[in-house]
């Protein structure tokens, strides 16, 4: 065992002394005991991981609490109001962000569709990831006709534009929410299904699950004690990717007319409703768009925070001190 | 810690006149010349703790036609030193100090770019896993001719005929059609002797072979060794051999320099140092290996573990474990001196300080290069004349 | 001799592979093994890569399920076990494997590690207190403290981690263990403290070891018998010191002379160096499979496979060695050194092996 500090290796490589382990201070890399403590700390240290989380509690607040709080200001129409201009008090509070072709306030529509947008994305998110990885995790760990069973089905389901297959569908049953929800679901489950399958036929061969078996533990024991803790994080990860996927798509669909259904409204609706006035009235379509791209790219930041934090081997990364990487050989003339 | 700032200026001359002329192919050292000098080695690395260091003051020579070991467990910063030898360390790493003088040049304080006209010609380094050292998307003909397109300015076609005549030296049987083959397609020997013949391919005076046969099966490292003892017979090069196996040094190694926590602890010629050790780790590992005991004997074991780069003591490093530890161990780390009653080559300090075992703290081994006697015996101990009452 | 704890007879197994060089589909991992292990006693298992070690360590494991042959373990035949025996089976025989670092889950910490075979085997320590309690002892008994159940993997050094796996291995009171090259990823120091922890858990408790290594100087310190393999064959067996300072059988005595030994007397001893490449296992040599690279090779170890044979020892224990010219006893490996480096070179095909210095 040679110790070298290269990229991909940690200071763990050094073997550490046993009287020395009474005294951890900060300590190597994260003790259990500090678990979810020092998690939300490593998150601290990182800018713009903070920053992208906050926006995203932020968004949640609103989605859960913001529409009892606009009250029916969203539906509310006003002819004299409409398509008002934004950044101006002038027409009162609720007018801050403007109005649309009917006087409804911008602000509160906005509100209003981050809970429709949320409450379509993240149960798509949610039913894809746990029919995705548990079917994965299952193939991967038994392999043989099993595998090849389910990635042929994931290769089938993929090789469908999944737009296409959600206008279908949708077109045939009714652009309901819950329909909605089951489409999108549907059409990424192979994401999750060949991540899960992949770590899962990887970790199947490895010595600590060579280990459990010599116990004479049964495969549903192995998968829940070894193979899904260690594969979560990876699919944790995927998932918070997929939720901007999903919003994304929803709101394509909203945008072509089969999504969410006027009176509902959701981000990708206004957008879609703002269409014809992007000249006149900007701000129908842009507002909208903007909540959905600052949602997508605070997910995105996360996501690539996570993905580091919730590897043990690859934590030491954050915590990191910003300094020169590059080498320089010292100048002789400076020693003392 | 001393550097020799007055000799600076000397040097540098030096070291540019010996960079102009390091293009072209090296003379062939004469057996037991000195290649290397080693003085004073740091390395600090830059962690999320703080710097730490990883080497500190490493002193060691290697000559021609000789191999020397640089033996030592995982964390004792051997590899490190390879790979500041070598010019190859991570980014983070630093080279805090000291003297690497090949052939009067010192690589230290040459410039990342004049360093690279060294590499190949005058030190060739050979790693431990054959399989990652070499890339797996180019043949074995393409790798083994990229030293002589580089440094002697060969095309493809020429370069090839030195490949086949490489792989012939190194004992790759049927070299004219296996030039063409990927190094996956060789087994672990086969690509270790390809990972030999890509160091020596320009004839280098030093070459460094970190753990070569540490990931082989016994009968293969049997084979490699014999090679490497043939094409250090032909070419006089001196040899420094990194491992951790102490049969390895036993074998294979004319001098030792045996390292602990970064520092060098004990140094000197393999029969010396391995019949009558001066330095307690040395005595500790060559007492942990399963001589002929009896079978259900206890082995004599070190206690303890190596400590973490962060908490070397002040004072001497082997402190924590070490039986014959005393108050001054702990207030003063002992310099690694010459051991008394063993031939002494050209030691400033005065006999004195040979003869009795009272602690000079400081005094550097003082070598000069050139034409001098065998490698003194030193070692880091404050107790180097009572080992042997333990 | 008391009756042997484990017997194997005959064992054979073979894996199909998809494609080879020579178009053979079909590897002969293990062919014909056959081995036994007495009661409270180390075998030692030594061969280079691709003998088949690995894979007879998984088949005793039952992780895999041999072609032909018999274990038996006192008197019972595991793989015919199902159900609720085989699970009581599998408390028998346990194992440690080589690389401390990928043999524990990272994710969970040494107490749960040491205790999860009881998980399935729910019957022996029920209530959680006991548990504890247990995992209290095994720690003790492997040298690390209480305190140390709720770290995790990565604080402990390599050494530490093989005793967690070792007392994990403990942990259902096993009657034969298993070892991997359990100490052929760790320190020459700390090697030294594992061999003295194995050494006294086995007198203290009375277990049996199958002590796998490439490591000749290890295995003559642990084992009481010592068997080498070549190739998916036992090629030689026999009293540790019998095989190591008289070996019979060629392979042993190049194996044996290549190690190199910790001696500075300053004699440099002449060494046997085979040459030519060990050959593929999709792909025996016909009739011995070491005679490609024997320099006492004749036409008959090409056309006719050799048996087993019990040669005569002079300390009366029983060594067997398949060679049609097994070397000489009294002359020992010095004997078969002078002999490999006279250069008799061989009448089949690859070169003699050739004198080291």
């Amino acid at each position: 065992m040679k110790s070298s500090l290269t990229e991909g290796s940690t200071p763990e490589q050094l073997p550490v002394a046993h009287e020395q382990q009474n005294e951890r201070k900060d300590g190597k890399q994260d003790g259990k005991q500090d678990g979810k403590l020092s998690l939300f700390r490593l998150l601290l240290r990182d800018r713009f991981a903070t920053v992208s989380a906050l926006i995203l509690v932020f968004i949640g607040l609103t989605a859960l609490v913001g529409p009892s709080l606009m009250g029916d200001l969203a539906t509310k129409q006003n002819l004299l109001f409409a398509n008002k201009a934004p950044f101006t008090l002038a027409y009162g509070w609720e007018y801050f962000l403007g109005s649309d072709s009917l006087g409804r306030s911008m602000l509160a529509r906005l509100v209003v569709a981050s809970r429709t947008t949320l409450s379509v994305a993240l149960p798509a998110v949610a039913v894809a990831l746990f029919v995705g990885s548990l079917w994965g995790v299952w193939a991967g760990y038994h392999r043989g006709w099993r595998e090849n069973v389910s990635m042929r089905i994931a290769d089938v389901i993929m090789s469908f534009p999944s737009l296409l297959l959600a206008v279908v569908v949708l077109y045939v049953f009714s652009p309901s929410a819950a329909n909605i929800v089951l489409i999108l679901a549907l059409t990424r489950i192979p994401i999750y299904l060949r991540t899960a399958r992949a770590e899962s036929a990887e970790l199947q061969s490895r010595t600590f699950v060579d280990a459990a078996r010599t116990f004479g533990a049964k495969p549903n024991a192995i998968i829940v004690r070894h193979v899904i803790p260690v594969v979560l994080p990876t699919l944790l990860t995927l998932a918070t990717l997929e939720f901007c996927y999903v919003m994304l798509a929803e709101s394509s669909l909203s945008f072509l007319g089969i999504g969410i259904q006027p009176p509902d409204v959701s981000w990708g609706l206004m957008v879609s409703q703002g269409r014809q006035y992007l000249q006149s009235a900007w701000w129908l379509s842009i507002f909208p768009g903007v909540a959905i791209v600052v949602t997508t790219i605070a997910a995105n930041v996360l996501a690539a925070w996570l993905r580091i934090a919730t590897d043990p081997a690859q934590r030491w990364r954050l915590a990191l001190p910003r300094k020169r990487l590059i080498a320089r050989i010292p100048a002789k003339e400076a020693k003392p | 810690m001393k550097t020799a700032t007055d000799q600076a200026p000397a040097k540098r001359s030096r070291a540019a006149a010996a960079a102009a002329g390091a293009g072209t192919a090296a003379g062939q050292a004469k057996a037991h010349d000195v290649v290397l000098q080693v003085r004073d080695l740091a390395v600090d690395i830059r962690t999320h703790r703080g710097t730490v260091r990883a080497v500190n003051s490493v002193a060691f020579e290697a000559r021609a036609g000789e191999t020397l070991a640089l033996l030592g467990e995982s964390g004792c910063g051997k590899s490190m030193t390879a790979k500041a030898l070598a010019g190859i360390m991570d980014p983070v790493c630093d080279l805090a100090d000291g003297e690497i003088i090949l052939n009067g040049t010192d690589l230290a304080a040459l410039s990342p770019k004049e360093r690279l006209k060294f590499a190949g010609p005058e030190l060739g380094i050979v790693f431990q896993d054959a399989l990652t050292a070499l890339n797996p998307v180019y043949t074995v003909g393409t790798q083994l001719g990229e030293a002589f397109r580089i440094h002697r300015g060969l095309n493809a076609k020429e370069a090839r005929v030195e490949a086949i005549d490489l792989m012939k030296r190194v004992g790759i049987p049927e070299p004219e059609s296996r030039i063409n083959s990927y190094p996956h397609q060789f087994s672990g020997g086969m690509r270790q002797r390809i990972l030999i013949a890509m160091a020596v391919a320009l004839n280098p005076r030093l070459l460094i072979a970190d753990e070569p046969t540490t990931a082989l099966d016994v009968t293969v490292q049997a084979q490699i060794m014999q090679l490497l003892r043939k094409l250090r017979e032909e070419g006089q090069m001196a040899v420094i051999l990194i491992t951790h196996d102490l049969a390895v040094v036993a074998e294979e190694a004319d001098s030792v320099a045996v390292m602990y926590a970064g520092n060098v602890v004990e140094s000197g010629p393999v029969s010396q140092v391995f019949a009558d050790p001066r330095h307690p780790y040395t005595k500790g590992l060559l007492e942990s290996v399963p001589a002929h005991l009896e079978r259900g004997a206890q082995l004599k074991s070190i206690a303890g573990s190596p400590p973490e780069l962060h908490d070397i003591p002040d004072g001497c490093v082997y402190q924590s474990r070490c039986p014959l530890v005393q108050d001054i161990c702990r207030a003063e780390r002992p310099a690694l001196r010459p051991v008394a009653g063993t031939p002494v080559a050209g030691n400033s300090g005065a006999p004195g300080n040979a003869g009795t075992g009272n602690p000079v703290a400081g005094t550097p081994v003082n070598i000069p290069s050139g034409k001098e006697p065998r490698p003194a015996r030193t070692a880091a101990c404050h107790f180097s004349e009572e080992i042997n009452n333990v | 001799m008391s009756e042997p704890l484990l017997k194997i007879d005959g064992l054979t197994k073979t894996f199909h592979v998809a494609k080879s060089a020579s178009g053979n589909t079909r590897l002969k991992a293990l062919d014909g093994i056959s081995l036994t292990v007495g009661r409270g006693k180390t075998l030692g298992l030594v061969g280079e890569s691709g003998c088949g070690k690995s894979t007879l360590a998984r088949t005793l494991m039952m992780l895999e399920s041999p072609d032909e042959g018999t274990v038996s373990f006192e008197g019972t035949n595991p793989f015919g076990l199902r159900g609720k025996e085989l699970l009581s089976w599998r408390r028998r025989v346990q194992m440690v494997f080589q690389d401390p670092f990928a043999s524990l889950n990272a994710r969970m910490n040494a107490g749960d590690i040491i205790a999860e075979p009881w998980a399935t085997h729910r019957g022996l320590y029920p209530t959680s207190r006991e548990r504890e309690a247990r995992v209290r002892e095994l720690l003790h008994m492997v040298g690390l403290r209480p305190s140390d159940a709720r770290k995790s993997p990565q604080e402990f050094s390599g050494g530490q981690r093989q005793r967690i796996g070792i007392a994990r291995a403990l942990a259902l009171n096993p009657d034969v263990i298993i070892l991997d090259e359990p100490v052929s990823a760790l320190d020459l120091s700390v090697q030294a403290q594992v061999l003295n922890l194995l050494n006294e858990l086995q007198k203290e408790l009375g277990v049996s070891y199958i002590f796998i290594s490439h490591d000749l100087t290890v295995v003559r310190h642990v084992a009481d018998r010592v068997a080498v393999m070549y190739l998916g064959r036992i090629i030689e067996t026999g009293a540790t010191e019998e095989v190591f300072d008289h070996p019979r059988h060629p392979y042993t005595a190049a194996l044996m002379s290549a190690s190199p030994k910790l001696d500075v007397s300053g004699t440099k001893r002449d060494r046997i160096v085979l040459q030519g490449e060990l050959p593929s296992p999709l792909d025996p040599p016909s009739g011995c499979r070491f005679r490609t690279r024997c320099w006492k090779a004749q036409d008959i170890c090409a056309e006719v496979s050799p048996e087993p044979q019990v040669l005569a020892a002079p300390d009366g224990t029983k060594h067997v060695a398949e060679c049609h010219f097994p070397l000489d006893s009294i002359k020992g490996l010095t004997g078969a050194t002078a002999a490999a480096t006279a250069g008799a070179a061989a009448t089949a095909t690859a070169a003699a092996a050739v004198p080291a210095q």
